[in-house]
């Protein structure tokens, strides 16, 4: 809320500067953002008169003006024609700076000098209003600055209200706040009224079909009212307040809703049918045309104003434009009214429409607001529209809104905000709120607040208020006595460290990625229809078709950071994201699975003036994952091709299975995907499942005694076809299961001469130990010609 | 004793010296060597000639044949050390490299800067006892907004833009749902600390619509606002330095009360007023309060037996701070460039 300094100090004494005013109203609660210093900034400009007025000679539409000026007298070529002579006016002098940065020189305006500008109220950003020439009243004195004779000078401070003081929402609440935050004297308007002889019974009649949505209702009539333009003290303040001024009635209603805090709403009463008033829910299907002229579609849950025959206003948010106010309007019917917040709130959301008007009702405006209110904007518009007031207000209040008693505990007090305070003190301050003590047993009270703070209901609320009014700095610091409680410990927030820290050992860097993302991007990975990941979660409302669905995979946002860098000219990529993936499932709740991806393409190993650069292949990105899951202590994972994946390349990607679990996959990313996130081929990555690793994850490390006798190695070179694994001749040898085998290694794979086309060499290195004593050269030859006869039973296989 | 023998001895002294003298290698060291002490070297000559000598002369002919000998040695094998160790120094100078040229690059990646700031925090809070404990991010608007007492139709749900799956199902807007969960599922004492990731429907250069937070939850007898004055006071000054100002601000949330906003100094003015911090020379950095009695009554607490105090942290923000960063959408781009600087 944009709060006026000076308008405030017509309502409180303080004595403060607006920056300290500022501060105060910061540390109870009610932030100010900014404090804006306006009515400053125009220099130069003075309150002048026109002596005379001739047309242009060479231009119909201007004329030359002899302006008086104190004693000097200036010629100023002028375009409005609002004018007149003897007119004062404001005149920005040669060298003045306008708001909008207009600076003012000397000019020949086809051939006729002017030494100023005659300004309208938008050139001098005192208002919107560009009509014309602003004409200021006859007995401003010419020569002295217009900032001067306006007295304009004020600050606004910006306060940004939390939603539980809506009672703030005005100048008297704020008023009010600074009173009790300063002590200082508080003395809200007391408008008079002068009534009229007719009642406004004659008039109008009111019915209240739905109390629960609107508890209270009330209208005045205001007869033979002129519609005009408000006075420009009322257009700076509703404008410097951030409203635009519209009429004098219009603006009356604004005006007291920014003083009192109280919405209104002015009917044209020539346009309410039968003179009557029904406030009922619409019904359901309904159409309404607000004020802004849209068509709004209304529930059973909407509250209408409605007269004999139509609705008139949604109540509480928008007035209609069959009933508004027109420059023809000479009756005004007054509304005053005191909505359920619960209920402007719904319709507001439902009607994705909120108003100044809405936003109070829904923060709870002071229901014994409703009549002063009135009072207030009926005198104001017999003074301004030249009205006379019927005689009474029409006041539908059938079950008043009860008051909260309150039970005030001291030792409550103390105990939460850890204070010793009097009672005294405590009452002291109950006081400056304006909470009223109805029974007073000693350290203990039953209390009611005033109808303006609907947000204290409860002892807490006010031992908020307590803390609140005593300064948050008064609260002593103390560390509280802690219990030791264990951490929990073997969780997957453990594992998933634990894999951070590996993967950032082997030279990959962490990505955040957005957790939804567009069904294109899962599309894209080639997955068949029946797949769970192209079946995810999707948004009722997202900002973006692009993060419209929940992820079901790690891959697309890692595939879209690449494509990002890419295009950035980072083509060398490690990347991994360790995050939640998300199944829809039976019951209420999603499943939300922990996944780790990674991605690497372009140089794996950098390259330097002594070692050249690797460009990263399957067997990277093999080893990554082969390290990844050894530093996390599971079983040795188990590699197994991957035709059926579809977003691998087919001959370059595998499953990777720990027993007989898959828990994710690896490889070459399928080119067609590749080509869909605009990445070129060779782009590696692998996606595992973070909860199947946990069931596996040995956290603790048993010590194996060091061997104390010494391994013996032998070799056997085979010739085998292209076609024939590694893994399938390595298996072949470890299931001969001779004696003190310890491990067989591939240790050379190669082709070429001499070995002939289509085959290839493998190499494998047998470890053979024992652990009773140290094994002789014969004994082992013994055990290796075992495998070297098995491998001579496989066919097509030779041993070289 | 024959003077031509003594002469012969000279003589071989004189120029075994010689050649000694000028030898500058190992090789010609040895050489000279067995030209005079090998087997048919010159000296050995001589010895082996002793017995031809008349036997009065023998005696002192061979002491003085032999101490020659020992002299030669001797000297060969001083020379031949520092011939050696000549050799070692040329070595080791002619291996001399271009220690300029840069060393063999080695990799290592980097952790999120989120992550990192992260870690950071709940570290700061496991020690002082705080444990872990974490909810799902799709969550009930139950646990979400009615179990914080927030009703449907409060205008605080105005303070949080909400993605939602269904009537009752949404992206968690919040960490504090977390609260809730914990606070069902055990009783009192409760010290826990639940960082991740929240969700909101706003997308701008200060808002990205997934972003981080912590929050904290202490639940026990006893505890007061000094409390969590105490406990959020050492979490800044770990944070941010023992130097660091904070002031507590009263506020609103309706999940506790009292509320209160922690601000601190500056850290980019340190206090003077920028752009940073609006001028005020104050950052905002949690929101805090007494846990509102409507909760403990949700979670069947009785307020009167029990207290407690919760806070709550924005992630992004405090990194935003803390590196200077002035867009948070950079933190999910993933640029390299931009990762690799922390």
């Amino acid at each position: 809320m944009r709060v006026s300094f000076s308008w405030l100090r017509e309502y409180v004494d303080f004595d403060l500067t607006p920056s300290e005013l500022a501060e105060r109203l910061t540390m109870a609660g009610l932030e100010v953002e900014g404090v804006e210093e306006v009515g400053t900034d125009l220099k130069g400009v003075m309150v002048a008169q026109i002596l005379s007025i001739c047309p242009h000679p060479r231009a119909d539409r201007l004329s030359l003006c002899q302006v008086r000026v104190g004693e000097e007298v200036l010629p100023i070529v002028c375009g409005a024609g609002n004018i007149k002579e003897g007119d004062k006016v404001p005149l920005a002098l040669v060298g003045a700076e306008l708001p909008h940065g207009v600076r003012i020189e000397r000019a020949d305006i086809r051939g006729q000098i002017s030494e100023g500008m005659m300004c309208s109220e938008a050139e001098l950003g005192l208002s919107t209003n560009s009509d014309g020439i602003m004409i200021l009243p006859p007995e401003a004195p010419v020569g002295i600055p217009l900032m001067d004779f306006l007295n304009l000078r004020d600050h606004i401070l910006e306060v940004s209200l939390t939603p539980n003081r809506g009672d703030c929402l005005s100048m008297i609440g704020m008023a009010r706040e600074v009173a009790a935050l300063t002590g200082g004297r508080f003395h809200p308007p007391t408008p008079k009224l002068l009534e009229g002889q007719e009642q406004v019974e004659t008039f109008v009649r009111i019915s209240v079909l739905d109390p629960d949505l609107c508890p209270r209702y009330s209208a005045r009539l205001i007869k033979g009212v002129q519609i005009g333009p408000s006075p420009l003290w009322l257009r700076l303040r509703l404008e410097r307040a951030g409203m635009r001024s519209i009429n004098n009635v219009v603006d009356v209603t604004n005006y007291v809703m920014l003083e009192y805090g109280q919405p209104l709403h002015a009917f044209d009463y020539d346009r309410i049918k039968g003179g009557q008033i029904v406030v009922k829910r619409a019904a359901e299907g309904e159409t309404f045309f607000t004020l802004d002229g849209m068509e709004r579609a209304l529930d059973r849950d909407t509250l209408m104003i409605c007269d004999a025959a139509r609705p008139v206003a949604i109540g509480g948010i928008m007035g209609g434009l069959n009933s508004e106010i027109q420059d023809d309007t000479s009756r005004v019917l007054l509304e005053s009214a005191y909505f359920s917040p619960a209920g402007i709130r719904r319709t507001s959301r439902a009607l994705g429409l909120q108003t100044e008007s809405s936003y109070r009702f829904e923060r709870g405006v002071d229901p014994e607001g409703v009549l002063p209110a009135s009072l207030r904007a009926a005198s104001l518009i017999a003074e301004l529209a030249a009205g006379e007031v019927a005689k009474g207000v029409i006041d539908c209040y059938p079950s008043p809104i009860p008051r909260p008693q309150i039970r005030l505990r001291l030792a409550k007090v103390n105990a939460l905000l850890g204070m010793s305070l009097e009672q005294k003190e405590v009452e002291g301050i109950l006081e400056r709120l304006g909470i009223e003590v109805k029974e007073d047993q000693g350290k203990e009270w039953v209390l009611s607040p005033p109808t303006y703070r609907s947000d204290i209901t409860r002892e807490i609320d006010v031992i908020e208020e307590i803390g609140r009014l005593k300064g948050y700095d008064s609260i002593p610091v103390e560390i509280p006595k802690m219990w030791i409680l264990p951490q929990k410990r073997g969780s997957e927030d453990e594992l998933e460290k634990r894999a951070k820290e590996v993967l950032v050992g082997l030279g990959f860097y962490e990505v955040i990625t957005y957790s939804f993302i567009s069904p294109q991007s899962l599309r894209a990975l080639r997955l068949p229809s029946d797949d769970p990941r192209v079946h995810p979660l999707p948004l009722l409302n997202p900002l973006t078709e692009e993060q419209s669905v929940m992820r079901t995979t790690l891959l697309p946002g890692l595939l879209t950071t690449a494509s990002y860098n890419l295009s950035h000219k980072n083509r060398d990529l490690k990347l991994f994201e360790i995050r939640e993936v998300y199944f829809p499932k039976k019951g209420k709740l999603p499943e939300e699975k922990r996944s780790l991806a990674g991605l690497a393409m372009g140089v794996f190993r950098a390259g330097g003036w002594n070692v050249s650069p690797k460009e990263v292949d399957f067997y990277d990105i093999k080893g990554c994952v082969e390290r990844l899951l050894a530093e996390l202590r599971v079983p040795s994972p188990i590699f197994s091709s991957a035709e059926g994946i579809p977003y691998l390349h087919p001959s370059k990607g595998a499953a990777v299975k720990l027993e007989a679990e898959e828990v994710g996959t690896l490889g070459e990313l399928h080119p067609e995907v590749a080509e869909a996130y605009e990445l070129p081929p060779g782009v590696y990555i692998f996606e595992l499942d973070l909860g199947p690793l946990l069931k596996y994850y040995r956290r603790e490390i048993k010590f194996i005694p060091l061997p104390k006798f010494p391994s013996i190695s032998r070799d056997v070179a085979v010739v085998v076809d292209e076609g024939v694994s590694a893994e399938e001749i390595r298996g072949v040898i470890w299931e001969t299961k001779s004696k003190h085998m310890e491990s067989v290694e591939v240790f050379d794979c190669y082709r070429g001469d001499p070995i002939p086309q289509g085959k290839k060499g493998l190499a494998f290195r047998i470890k053979y130990r024992s652990s009773k004593r140290t094994l002789t050269d014969e004994e082992v030859n013994k055990f290796h010609q075992e495998i070297l006869d098995r491998l001579k039973e496989v066919p097509g296989l030779i041993i070289r | 004793m024959s003077n031509s023998f003594e002469e012969t001895l000279r003589f071989i002294r004189e120029s075994a010296q010689r050649e000694l003298a000028q030898a500058d290698t190992e090789q010609k060291v040895s050489q000279i060597r067995v030209a005079y002490l090998g087997r048919k070297g010159k000296l050995t000559q001589l010895l082996r000639g002793l017995r031809e000598l008349p036997p009065g002369q023998r005696p002192r002919a061979g002491e003085l044949a032999n101490a020659l000998k020992a002299e030669l040695e001797k000297q060969i094998e001083r020379l031949l050390v520092r011939l050696r160790e000549e050799a070692k120094q040329r070595t080791l100078t002619e291996e001399k490299i271009d220690i300029t040229l840069p060393g063999t690059p080695l990799v290592r990646g980097r952790l999120h800067p989120i992550t990192q700031v992260m870690d950071q925090i709940v570290d700061i809070f496991t020690k002082m006892g705080f444990r872990v404990a974490e909810g799902p991010q799709v969550e009930l608007d139950y646990y979400n907004f009615e179990a914080l007492n927030i009703p449907r139709d409060h205008p605080a749900r105005d303070m949080h833009d909400t993605f939602y799956f269904s009537e009752e199902v949404l992206l968690r807007t919040h960490t504090s749902p977390v609260q809730i969960r914990v606070m069902e599922s055990q009783r009192p004492p409760i010290q826990i600390i639940a960082p991740g990731v929240v969700y909101r429907r706003d997308s701008d250069i200060s808002h990205t619509p997934m972003f981080h937070q912590v929050e904290g939850l202490m639940v026990d007898e006893g505890i007061s606002f000094v409390h969590l004055k105490g406990v959020l006071t050492s979490f800044v000054q770990q944070m941010f330095g023992e130097k660091t100002r904070l002031r507590f601000r009263p506020s609103f949330f309706p999940f506790t009360e009292p509320s209160a906003e922690v601000d601190i100094g500056c850290v980019i003015c340190k206090g003077k007023g920028c752009r940073v911090c609006g001028g005020t020379g104050w950052l905002e950095i949690l929101g805090s309060g007494m846990v509102d009695p409507e909760v403990f009554k949700t979670v069947g607490y009785d307020p009167e037996e029990v207290t407690g105090f919760a806070f709550g942290m924005g992630i992004e923000r405090i990194a935003m701070l803390k590196y200077g960063i002035n867009d948070i959408r950079l933190f999910f781009t993933n640029d390299m460039r931009f990762l690799e600087q922390f």
